[in-house]
């Protein structure tokens, strides 16, 4: 609001200038809509946060939806399975940017307590990207409320200048895993078969 | 342990007359039997003997236990009650050869058998002969192996026993994906080929003929999740309409196939307490009973825990159940349209719950309170008077008010009188347990069937609605918050001062060989643990009989026929937890 000059006086109580990026953000920002969906103990904590105690309507963010066409933050409350993450990307890929993920709790962050276990993803990282981590198990609803204040943060400094939706070179979407024996990125098939497939070296077998 | 100390001294095998040739044998736990002969003795123990329930089905693996022999490697286990008398049941046991294991399905004679039974093929590849979908169910056509089998490793896979050895070498953490060479937790086969990868078509339900439907439609085949907002998690089920009636129903699960069985294995005795909590997550209290119950039994008299401690666990359980009833009915509401703005109500008095529960244990919901022959930690005056206040004014009233505004809401009995019909005799046969089958009219309730803990002493009434349907179910649980309340007051006026633990607080725990079964009421239904000891720090299997599992049994039975709108409804009333279900 510097070049107050330019504008006539009668204009001047009506009329605020303010930059494209501070409208855009403000804006995106205090309507958030996050995804109807939830994983697992963690998505019990987030519901706990949309209701009447901790009140995410305050950040206007009550309006949960269900179909992803519709949502600008997915936050993943659980735990990530082999059988469920084909799916979860696919949700990721039919959100319309921009777009933005929480990982909420140790689960969905890296494994948390069923690290170890044979149909658990170490992290929704190692398959979509993710905005802000939420650690805890299950985080508290004021720690989601943290992660997501942590969110606008974020949104509030970018610029459209920069954002990568209005980029030709950003790709469109992730390649879905598939479930083969166990779970595979279909664009990591050639490495995978340079191991399976190679002939067992003599000292081996 | 649900048998009889008798029969092993005594000569003659129980029931070795009933039908030639099916006892081969006992042992302190069970009655071994041929499988040739498993489906002729089964129908004989539920027509004559009155064992009418089947309760938990399950296998344990005997690779290298001592004194087993690939001869015997499988064991199939079977847990039978039964209903109209109570008490103590019986164990069944079918020893399986490591090259040939499989044997009959025992779905004709108790129907509940389908689901476990497709359970333990997807883990231990055992085959039901005459099953008519054995498919697996917790994970994907196609998947590697059998992963409960003891020779089955996992990606990440380092030892056989916790606390691992490498976790911490010279105080440096080690990432498990470092030892993989994918960086991830995941393997192949040696000769699998990635690029001539054609996934498993979908499972198809199988169709059932609606009597009286003159026009005959296509049908529709229609997936609701695991992304759905109705399914309460990520449960998915594939429904065959025909226009808007569902003439065919098949449920999927494994998406949050979390793997407990496998990761319980190798954890020790207590590292599970904090594993039970996140099966149903609503209620980890009462999980955390289950569990220290069924291995407090191998625990002989170390295990018993003292007065005040039995108390705490049985204040802590009906709260559970309260809390975990208020979130059922604020979502069942959810589920018929009224979004949001009932559970708001019932949500808050959960977080009253919720802020006893976090005092008492230190946690909102993942409490890990129990343990075994006591509690974790005391509660104060203070804490005890608040929840009395509680359950003597606010919960009442809050429980009459939603009584007032719901039970004789029109929309609410339009929605669900009548639908989701399920009769006592269905509800029996299928192994339905808790609320649902007390809806059905069935008084069987194992705080009064099988009296466990100090369950003995309380005054109260075992609910039961002959209503069969979804309106019964939310009465059912309507009601049983009001005998919590009744069991609450009493154990708050009567817990004694003293000790909350006996013993001295360890990370290992001293338990005997053997086995144990040990279930509780808990608010979704029977919650069972099965737990076989070899003498060392971690069980050699631990077992969760999960209720919402088992319930999902009749869920294409209540179904068919209905509308598909009430398929949600009906899905709600089951109450189900993916915590649970999928484990
Ligand atoms: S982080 Fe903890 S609470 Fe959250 S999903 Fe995982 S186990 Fe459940």
């Amino acid at each position: 609001m510097a070049n107050d000059q330019h504008i006539p006086e009668e204009l001047q109580r009506n009329v605020f200038m303010t930059t494209v990026d501070f409208l855009y953000n403000w804006s995106r920002k205090n309507s958030m809509w996050p995804m109807l969906f939830g994983l697992a103990c963690c998505a019990i904590e987030m519901i706990c946060t949309a209701a009447g105690r901790y009140d995410l309507a305050r950040f206007g963010m009550e309006v949960m939806r269900p179909s992803p066409r519709q949502c600008d933050l997915m936050i993943v409350s659980g735990t990530v399975t082999k059988k469920m993450a084909p799916t979860i990307v696919r949700l990721y890929n039919q959100m319309a940017e921009p777009r933005y993920v929480l990982s909420m709790g140790a689960c969905a962050t890296g494994g948390g307590p069923f690290k170890e276990g044979y149909n658990v993803v170490s992290g929704i990282d190692k398959y979509i990207p993710v905005d802000v981590y939420v650690p805890g198990c299950p985080p508290t609803p004021e720690a989601l409320l943290y992660g997501i204040l942590k969110l606008h943060e974020k949104v509030e400094n970018q610029s459209v200048k920069t954002v990568p939706w209005y980029r030709k070179e950003t790709p469109k979407g992730i390649a879905v895993p598939e479930l083969g024996p166990d779970i595979f990125q279909p664009d990591r098939a050639e490495e995978i078969a340079m191991f399976t497939l190679r002939p067992i070296p003599a000292e081996e077998s | 342990m649900t048998d009889d100390i008798t029969t092993m001294e005594a000569p003659a095998l129980p029931y070795a007359d009933a039908v030639p040739g099916a006892v081969v044998g006992a042992d302190e736990f069970g009655i071994i039997v041929n499988r040739d002969k498993l489906v002729e003795f089964a129908l004989y123990l539920r027509n004559n003997e009155g064992f009418d329930y089947l309760s938990s089905l399950t296998a344990v693996d005997y690779l290298g236990f001592e004194g087993r022999t690939a001869e015997d490697r499988f064991e199939v286990v079977y847990h039978l009650f039964d209903t109209k008398k109570g008490g103590d049941g019986v164990v069944l046991k079918v020893r399986l050869p490591e090259d040939d294991p499989q044997l009959p399905s025992l779905i004709m004679v108790y129907p509940g058998a389908d689901l476990q039974e497709r359970e333990v093929y997807d883990f231990y590849g055992i085959r039901f002969n005459g099953h008519p979908r054995l498919r697996r169910i917790f994970l994907w056509e196609g998947f590697d192996g059998h992963p409960m089998r003891k020779d089955w490793k996992e990606a990440y896979y380092e030892a056989e026993h916790k606390p691992f050895k490498s976790r911490w070498p010279n105080g440096h953490y080690h990432w498990a994906e470092d030892r993989v060479p994918w960086g991830d937790n995941v393997k192949y086969p040696q000769g699998w080929d990635p690029n001539a990868f054609e996934p498993a078509p979908p499972p198809l339900p199988t169709i059932h003929d609606i009597p009286g439907e003159e026009i005959k439609t296509d049908r529709v085949i229609v997936n609701m999740g695991p992304q759905h907002p109705s399914t309460h998690g990520v449960f998915r089920m594939i429904v065959a309409l025909d226009g808007e009636t569902v003439v065919g129903l098949e449920p999927e699960c494994g998406y949050l196939h979390r793997n407990h069985e496998k990761i319980g294995e190798r954890n020790t005795w207590l590292g599970n307490i904090p594993f039970t909590d996140r099966l149903d997550y609503l209620s980890s209290m009462s999980n955390n009973f289950g569990y220290v119950l069924a291995v407090e039994q191998l625990m002989g008299e170390k295990g018993k825990p003292p007065e005040r401690a039995e108390y705490l666990r049985v204040i802590m359980a009906e709260l559970t159940r309260i809390a975990n009833h208020m979130w059922s009915i604020g979502f069942l509401l959810n589920d018929l349209g009224a979004f949001f703005t009932p559970a708001l109500y019932t949500i808050q008095e959960r977080e009253m719950i919720l802020d006893l529960f976090e005092e008492a244990s230190g946690s909102r919901m993942m409490c890990n309170y129990m343990r075994f022959g006591g509690v974790r930690r005391d509660v104060d005056e203070d804490w005890l008077n608040r929840c009395r206040d509680l359950v003597h004014n606010r919960i009442p009233a809050k429980i009459d008010e939603l009584d007032e505004y719901l039970t004789n809401n029109e929309i609410l009995l339009a929605r669900t009188k009548g639908v989701g019909y399920l009769s006592a005799e269905d509800a029996i046969a299928l192994s339905v347990c808790g609320p649902m089958l007390r809806a059905s009219g069935v008084p069987y309730d194992l705080r009064r069937s099988r009296p466990y803990s100090i369950y003995d002493r309380f005054e109260f009434d075992v609910v039961t609605d002959d209503g069969c349907d979804v309106y019964a179910r939310y009465r059912v649980r309507m009601e049983e918050m009001r005998q919590s309340v009744r069991i609450l007051k009493q154990a708050l006026d009567d817990i004694p001062e003293g000790p909350v633990f006996k013993g001295k607080p360890g990370y290992v725990t001293r338990v005997a060989k053997g086995e144990a079964y040990g279930a509780v009421e808990g608010p979704k239904g029977e919650l069972g643990f099965y737990v076989v000891s070899d003498g060392t720090d971690n069980p050699w299997r631990y077992h969760i009989r999960a209720p919402s599992y088992i319930n999902l049994n009749a869920l294409a039975p209540m179904c068919i026929g209905y509308k598909v709108a009430d398929s949600v409804v009906i899905l709600g009333a089951i109450d189900i937890v993916l915590g649970e279900t999928d484990r």
